[in-house]
């Protein structure tokens, strides 16, 4: 009994640290595809880049892990924004076919680059002193590490939170998500806004796949495997909001963990299979207003 | 995207028709060496035809079209390998009605929803799919790969020789099969129903057009037609690995659609030749430029020439015919 309370304890523990993780990355993808209608199946390229971009800050230029994990946001950001201008904002309004089509192009190339540039194994992570080894709650031991990420995305979430909600260009997002037409007419400039939001969204993709590499492995496959997970989390939470993606990311960690520590022959199925339940019982996800 | 073939336009052959098979058949005699890669182009135009079929005519977004592929892979290899079943026409329609009934249960399920819900559950078959080949060790051989198939000779008379002579025609033989079906299908009222649907569905649903019904049987079809391409992969090439299911080979084969020309008849061909010609050629001396260069393409064809290689052959023609 104390074993399978045990296990339970842990099981939930990392699948929240997992879903945490899930969260961060996916809840750009979200906001972007409510607001702009795009479907961006490249997202997890972004994840990725995030990933790379610390696994290489940490082990060649020997930054210090914050540091690392600011510029893995930044520079995401920043150069989503020059994807966004140049390329992604050429095909807003375009048929579905086409952004799909035009986005798996993107991954494609991605993949090849990251190939190219670092290899096809697995990047390690070198995390500082201060985040290895246990850390004690209530007579258990955890990670370090995975307590911190637990932390530290919670914190993020919360600001994201109070920004879209409280600030004014919360105000502008929510309304350009309502009805993109009327907020246009009452002079938001959703071009800006878009290009923006874009750079939020996909800069906390690179913030969590930066977060996440210790858990999920970045290597140049990773937004080709990852893509059902945020998808998943995408449409069960439901599009253009907040609240849907972290009930799906929490549900999907934790399952997910539990299956894996459980029943590990069964792999990802009852994942699959509670998703195609959910959506046929409610097609436009659990918090969705849209089909 | 200009959709020159459909209902109502004249259904004779032209006699542009006949080029494709004349090519094929003058391949056959004159490139001896190369008929193991036509038959690996053939097959892959018979998949491409499936999925032109649902993507191109029926307007159905799938990520997911390796699942019926790969399913009909599978059950060929697994008949012939470990039920001793060698017939290759029974392994043939074995596969078709399994990927059939995969593609009548999971349609059934995947087009009640629409848009990013619908990508995502093509994308979770495939990945359901390609789950079950990994864990199911004792059937597949998971990431080993099934070996040993093997396949008796056709109607009893044509054994598969070592120069893939007998592969090539029954894999042109099927590939005409496939093609007098979707040509069929394409030019007659229920072809028209599927554009109707992809064009607007809203509408159809409004004269009464039963939708639902309509891409449920195209996408059934569709999924046997994939099983038979599957099979047709096993049996010329005597094996069967976990790289026929999941999202890189239905990225590719959407990639090879998209080439050629998507909700055109031709671009089924045209698409899969020039890629598995440039596979080939390429992908093994520059695995790395290779990816990149699909990657580029697509983007490519999505930003400029939304035809792909057949609507750009077309404006051609079409500014040549101005000029005189």
């Amino acid at each position: 009994m104390e074993a399978f309370f045990s296990s339970l304890v842990s099981v939930a523990f990392h699948g929240v640290a997992y879903g945490m993780i899930l969260y961060v990355i996916s809840v750009g993808l979200s906001v972007t595809m409510g607001l702009m209608g795009f479907t961006n199946l490249a997202h997890g390229v972004f994840a990725m880049a995030g990933g790379y971009i610390l696994c290489s800050a940490l082990a060649r230029f020997q930054m210090p892990f914050p540091l690392a994990l600011a510029l893995s946001f930044v520079l995401v950001a920043a150069a989503s924004v020059v994807l966004e201008r140049l390329l992604y904002s050429r095909l807003y309004g375009a048929a579905e076919l086409e952004q799909v089509l035009f986005t798996i192009g993107l991954i494609f190339m991605s993949v090849a680059v990251a190939r190219l540039v670092f290899g096809t194994l697995q990047q390690p992570v070198l995390l500082p002193e201060y985040l290895k080894g246990p850390f004690t709650i209530l007579g258990r031991e955890f990670p370090v590490y995975r307590v911190f990420l637990i932390v530290f995305s919670a914190t993020m979430i919360a600001g994201l939170w109070l920004g879209v909600e409280r600030t004014l260009w919360g105000a502008m997002v929510r309304a350009a998500v309502d009805n993109r037409a009327m907020a246009q007419s009452i002079g938001i400039n959703t071009r800006r806004l878009f290009t923006i939001t874009f750079a939020v969204g996909s800069g906390l993709a690179g913030l969590g796949g930066a977060l996440g590499a210790e858990i999920v492995a970045i290597q140049p496959t990773y937004p080709f495997e990852q893509l059902v997970y945020f998808l998943i989390v995408v449409s069960v939470g439901g599009l253009g909001n907040l609240r849907g993606p972290f009930v799906a990311a929490l549900l999907i960690g934790i399952t997910d963990t539990a299956c894996k520590y459980w029943v590990p022959q069964f792999g990802a199925f009852f994942i699959y299979a509670a998703t195609i339940c959910l959506l046929l019982w409610r097609p436009a996800g659990l918090f969705g207003s849209r089909a | 995207m200009k959709h020159p073939v459909g209902y109502g336009a004249d259904a004779r052959l032209r006699w542009t028709e006949w080029l494709p098979w004349v090519v094929a058949v003058a391949v056959f005699f004159l490139l001896p060496e190369y008929l193991s890669l036509g038959a690996r182009v053939l097959t892959y135009i018979l998949f491409a035809l499936s999925l032109d079929l649902v993507l191109g005519y029926a307007g159905i977004v799938t990520l997911g079209h390796a699942a019926f592929f790969g399913t009909g892979a599978y059950v060929a290899g697994i008949l012939a390998a470990k039920l001793g079943v060698t017939d290759p026409v029974i392994q043939l329609l074995a596969s078709a009605a399994a990927a059939a009934l995969l593609g009548l249960a999971t349609g059934a399920v995947i087009l009640r929803t629409h848009g990013l819900a619908q990508l995502m559950l093509t994308l979770a078959v495939a990945a359901v799919c390609l789950e079950i080949a990994n864990k199911a060790t004792a059937l597949t051989g998971g990431a080993d790969g099934l070996s040993g198939v093997s396949v008796a000779a056709i109607f009893g008379q044509f054994k598969f020789d070592m120069y893939g002579r007998t592969a090539y025609l029954w894999c042109l033989l099927l590939v005409f099969t496939g093609w007098w079906l979707v040509r069929r299908v394409i030019y007659s009222p229920f072809g028209a129903t599927l554009t109707g649907i992809r064009e607007n569905s809203v509408r159809m649903h409004s004269i009464g057009a039963p939708v639902y019904q309509r891409l449920l049987t195209v996408y059934t079809l569709s999924a046997a037609m994939a099983g038979t391409a599957g099979a047709l992969l096993t049996q010329t090439n005597q094996f069967v690995g976990l790289n026929v299911l999941g999202f890189e080979p239905s990225g590719e084969i959407l990639v090879m659609l998209i080439l050629g020309g998507v909700g055109r008849l031709y671009g089924a061909f045209v698409g899969p030749l020039l890629f598995l010609i440039a596979q080939d050629y390429l992908a093994r001396q520059f695995p790395e430029y290779w990816y990149f260069g699909i990657g580029l393409i697509l983007v490519l064809v999505v930003l400029f020439a939304r035809g792909g290689i057949l609507g750009i052959s077309d404006a051609i023609i079409a500014r040549m015919g101005r000029k005189s």
